[in-house]
This record gives C-alpha cells, structure tokens and sequence, in this order.
C-alpha cells in the first residue's frame, strides 16, 4: 500500500502546479503497479525530457498550444492535458540524442529532423537541464556518490552507477525520469533498498580476464545466463579499470537485464563473498572459462560471414578520453582504407579534452571521424552502403544487426583499428 | 474452434481496467528499444524466439521485461501507433514492465497463483481483469 508524505500528497493535489501534479498522478500509477510503499528523494535525475525522434515530431506536430508543450505534457508525462512544464526542481540532465551538432550530415540525418533535434535540445536547456548528451554521464560531469538515490535511464550508466560508483537507481524509463525532473520523488523499490542490492548468482571465472574484449565476454556471458538478476563475479583479476566495467556493464545489460554486479574485491559493495551475498545463498553458481568465452565470441560473431569490411564504429558506451587516445596511437602513420569508414562516437565533454590533446586531429589526419552526441544503433545511422561492420563492443554487437540488418564482426579495439586500415577482417578467436 | 474448461488464476492487478483476447506466448524476457519495431508492434530481436511475430492486439503472455531503459517508451509509441497488445500477463515485475504497463494503459496482471506459462498456450483466448487480478483462460482445442 503506497504511502504519500503530506508534501507528496500536496503535488498531487495540485498545490504546486498543474505540471507537477501530473507528474505525480504518473508516478503514483507507477509506484502502485510497482506494489513500492514509499518514495524516496532524490537530486541527481538522468533522462531524455522533451526528446523527439521523428515519429514522435511527425505524431505531435501542431499539438503544442498556447506556448505549451505537447511532447512533454502527453508523452514525458502521460497526461492527457497540455501543461505548462516548469523548471526541473533537481538536478536533471540530458542522456544520449539522435544527432552530432557539428557532423549531424555525416550521420546522415534530414536537415528538418536535426532542426527539430536542436528545438528540442534548447526545450530542456530552457528548463535547467544540463545537456550531457551522452550515455556516459560519469565520464562527463555527473558522478554519484556512493548511496545517492538517483534517476537514471540509460543501462549501461544504470548498471555502473551501482556496481562500481555504489549509487543506487533502478532503470527507470523516460517517463519517470521527466516526472521525477518536476517532482525529485522516485518509487523506493529495489536497486534503492539495501536488502535487494545483494547477489544473487555467482560466477567464478577460470581464466585470466584483461583486455577490454575480455571484460565485454565477461559481461555478455554474465547477463545471459543470470538475465535480470545480481551476479557475484569471483576471480583473479588485475586491476579492473573504468573502461574495462564500462564495457562489461554495457554487455550484461544488453543480453540480459542486469542492474547491478559485484566483483569481489574491487565493487564498493563486495570486499568479500560474503559482503556481496549478505544473508542471502546464491541460487545458481556458473563457470567462466575457455570453452564458455569461446562460446560468447562465437554468438557476437554469429552473423558474420563476410571479411570485406565496410564500417568500423567504436565508442559503445562513449569513448572515454583513454579510448581516443588508443585509437589516434594506433592509426599512427596509417590510413584509413578508401573501401572503409572509421567512425568513433564519445560525448561532448571528452570530445573537447580530446580536441585539446590532439587526439580528434590525428584520428582525422588518419581518415577517422570522432562524432559526438549519438552513436549508430541510436541514431540508426550508419556509412551509406554499409553491409559488414566491425565493432569491439559486445553491446553494440548484440543490437547493430537486429536494428540496421547489417552484419557485424566483434574483436578487440586493435582488430577493429586493423580492419578500417585493411578493410578485411582478421580478428582472432580466443 | 470449439472452447473447453475454463481455467482461472489469480494475482495482483497492476494496470486496471479488463480486456480480452488471443494470448501470444514466451517463455523468455521481451526486449523494448533496439529489439522490437514499436510502429508495427513487431519483435526484431534477432535470437528471440518470438522474432518477427506481432504483439498488436494480443494479450501478451510473457516472462518479463529486458535490455533498454527505452522500453516503456517503445511501448508507450506502440499505443501511439495503434500497435499495443491489448493486455498483459508476466511473471516478473521490474521498473521497466511496470513504467511499460502504465503507460501502454493496458489491463495487466503478475504474481499469479500458478505460472501462466504453464497453463496459457499461443492461441489461446485470455481475459483479463486488471481491477480484480483474475486472468481467465479459454483452451483452444
């Protein structure tokens, strides 16, 4: 039974605006369907408030009225009046869009659907949204503490504002995170409590895990086999850095819908066995080890037959600055193929450190692009013609093919790098 | 077709309102953004065993929810589209199912006392009652 505070309650009378009262009603049908008792408070909102993709601006054209917006009044938030959208209330900031600012024609994208982009841009920075525009919000000036109750879309950030930074957010969906802009509520449900953060499976690892691709495997076996559970990830590890979770995050939420992980020794909530388990027993153990990884690099590379590489795309999640410094060193005195593209996708902020260090100018020199903003299964664009793509991101791989019917090669970064400069494909199974 | 028993299960309601129809049936989670075509209301995920099949006006009977935090709103343009199921039944609750069924404002059901997976086959006629938490099943034969 779902329990308002007298502020709450005050919302949703209407107390504080139209706006507000509807975002409310949303997030009570919510909590109730939910089966949550309480809400809980929180400062730190990330979503895509007032965003449109072209079904969305070609189906409410002309519905604004009165300055009023229709996107957000009937879409963000549900509601079947028009409302007058207020400033956010708590911090909010924008995730990942449909298009670069500076390369949108490269990706692509209609002249009009990028004007009505950057209409919809201004519409959230006019409500006091920062526009990170990125699926890495931690790499890009948003990084939660360890038990801030946040609201975040996005699974890839979701999962490693839990596991690594110890923040706690489920996936919450453009609807609540627009409602929680206007209300700084959340329904206090699972990944929020401290007795749903515990794992519940537990895989231990019998090889040496290390390189990005490495880490990918890692998580797209994880989410497969625990789906939507908390695995418990137990091995000898040399030191597991940001890059490396990131890409094991972004693949366990891809083939399964895990939230939340724990590496023993290095997560904040899994010093031990027996810290990430907490009172509970894991209901499945699982193995990882060479017939199992070369199992996953078999299923990434499923649909691929054809070595002639068209499109090489890296930066799934966005490149961290690390990232683009690898590609720029590894494109050194080469040149990208005349049969291919390079395409390398990061978020505003690390694309303007990296234009400061030189790292965009050498990727460029080499015949890459470094593209901001977007990336190809979001934006569903890709090089005009392209039939076979290489990427060395698990989670890329999982939905490049079922979005855009192209195939799609998994590797490392370096075998991805290789294929733009050749054109063919020679990556190496495990 | 000719109608046998009917069988009756009962859970929690977690969208109101009471709608019928032809059940389509998986035993495994359903994708939202990057694996489904919400204008048709297709599944395109491409190792799901429901790939290709359409979810438009059927009462989906389902495991629960995976993948993206766009899945509410993919749904959400499903309803736009006129391509939403006309109910849900599922086993396990998440945000995104949850966010998904609210704002696809179609009646849905979870936490049944036997597993709908079971008893609902593909083809089957299914009524559910999101107020009172009863889902009724009508066996093809």
């Amino acid at each position: 039974m779902l329990r308002l505070t007298d502020s709450e309650k005050a919302m949703l009378d209407g107390r504080d605006g139209k706006a507000r009262q509807k975002a409310m009603e949303l997030l009570v049908r919510y909590a109730e369907a939910l089966g949550a008792e309480r809400f809980v408070d929180t400062r730190n909102v990330a979503g895509v408030p007032g965003s449109a993709n072209p079904f969305l601006q070609r189906y409410y054209a002309g519905k604004d009225a009165d300055g009023l917006d229709a996107i957000f009044s009937y879409f963000d938030l549900d509601s079947d009046e028009l409302v007058d959208v207020p400033d956010a209330v708590v911090p909010t900031f924008h995730l990942q869009g449909g298009a670069d600012p500076r390369n949108w024609q490269t990706l692509g994208v209609k002249v009009e659907v990028f004007r009505n982009y950057e209409e919809r841009e201004a519409f959230a920075a006019r409500h006091d949204v920062t526009i990170l525009k990125t699926c890495t919000p931690y790499l890009a000036g948003n990084l939660p503490a360890k038990g801030e109750h946040c609201a975040w879309m996005e699974s890839s950030a979701v999962i490693f504002a839990n596991s690594v930074l110890g923040a706690r957010t489920n996936t919450e969906g453009r609807e609540s995170t627009s409602a929680a802009m206007l209300t700084g509520k959340i329904p206090d449900w699972g990944l929020h409590r401290a007795e749903c953060r515990y794992g519940t499976h537990r895989v231990d690892v019998e090889l040496p895990v290390e390189s990005v691709m490495d880490w990918g495997m890692l998580g797209y076996f994880v989410g497969d086999v625990v789906q939507e559970r908390i695995p418990v990830v137990i091995g000898s590890f040399t030191t597991p850095e940001i890059v490396r979770l990131k890409h094991f995050g972004a693949a366990a939420s891809s083939s399964g819908g895990v939230e939340m992980y724990h590496v023993v020794g290095t997560t904040p909530e899994a010093e031990s066995v027996d810290m990430a388990f907490g009172p509970k027993q894991p209901l499945e153990r699982f193995t990882y080890g060479k017939s199992e990884q070369r199992q996953v690099y078999d299923r990434l590379n499923a649909n691929a037959s054809d070595p002639n590489v068209d499109y090489v795309m890296l930066g799934c999640p966005h490149a961290a600055l690390d990232q683009l410094r690898e590609a720029a060193i590894l494109l050194e005195g080469k040149r990208v193929s005349t049969n291919c593209n390079l395409w390398i996708f990061t978020s505003r902020a690390v694309d303007s450190e990296a234009r400061r260090l030189g790292y965009v100018r050498a990727i460029n020199d080499a015949g890459g692009v470094v593209l901001t903003d977007t990336c190809s299964a979001f934006a569903q664009a890709i090089p005009p013609g392209t039939k076979v793509a290489a990427l060395d991101s698990a989670k890329q791989a999982h939905y490049l093919p079922a979005i855009l019917g192209v195939q799609a090669w998994f590797g490392s970064t370096r075998d991805c790098i290789q294929a733009a400069v050749t054109g063919r494909w020679n990556g190496e199974r495990p | 077709m000719t109608v046998s028993a009917t069988i009756v299960l009962r859970g929690r309601g977690v969208v109101g309102g009471r709608a019928e129809g032809e059940a389509l049936v998986t035993r495994e989670t359903i994708p939202g953004w990057g694996g489904v075509n919400p204008q048709e209301g297709v599944i395109t995920e491409t190792h799901h065993e429901l790939r290709g099949k359409s979810f438009k006006d059927k009462v989906l009977v389902f495991r629960g929810a995976k993948g993206s935090s766009g899945w509410s709103a993919m749904y959400h343009t499903a309803r736009l589209a006129g391509a939403a199921p006309r109910a849900l039944v599922f086993n396990e609750m998440t945000t995104k199912v949850a966010l998904g069924a609210v704002v696809m404002r179609v009646p849905s059901v979870t936490d049944l006392d036997r597993d709908p997976l079971d008893l609902i086959e593909t083809g089957d006629w299914v009524i559910v009652d999101g107020d009172l938490g009863i889902v009724e099943i009508q066996k093809r034969t």
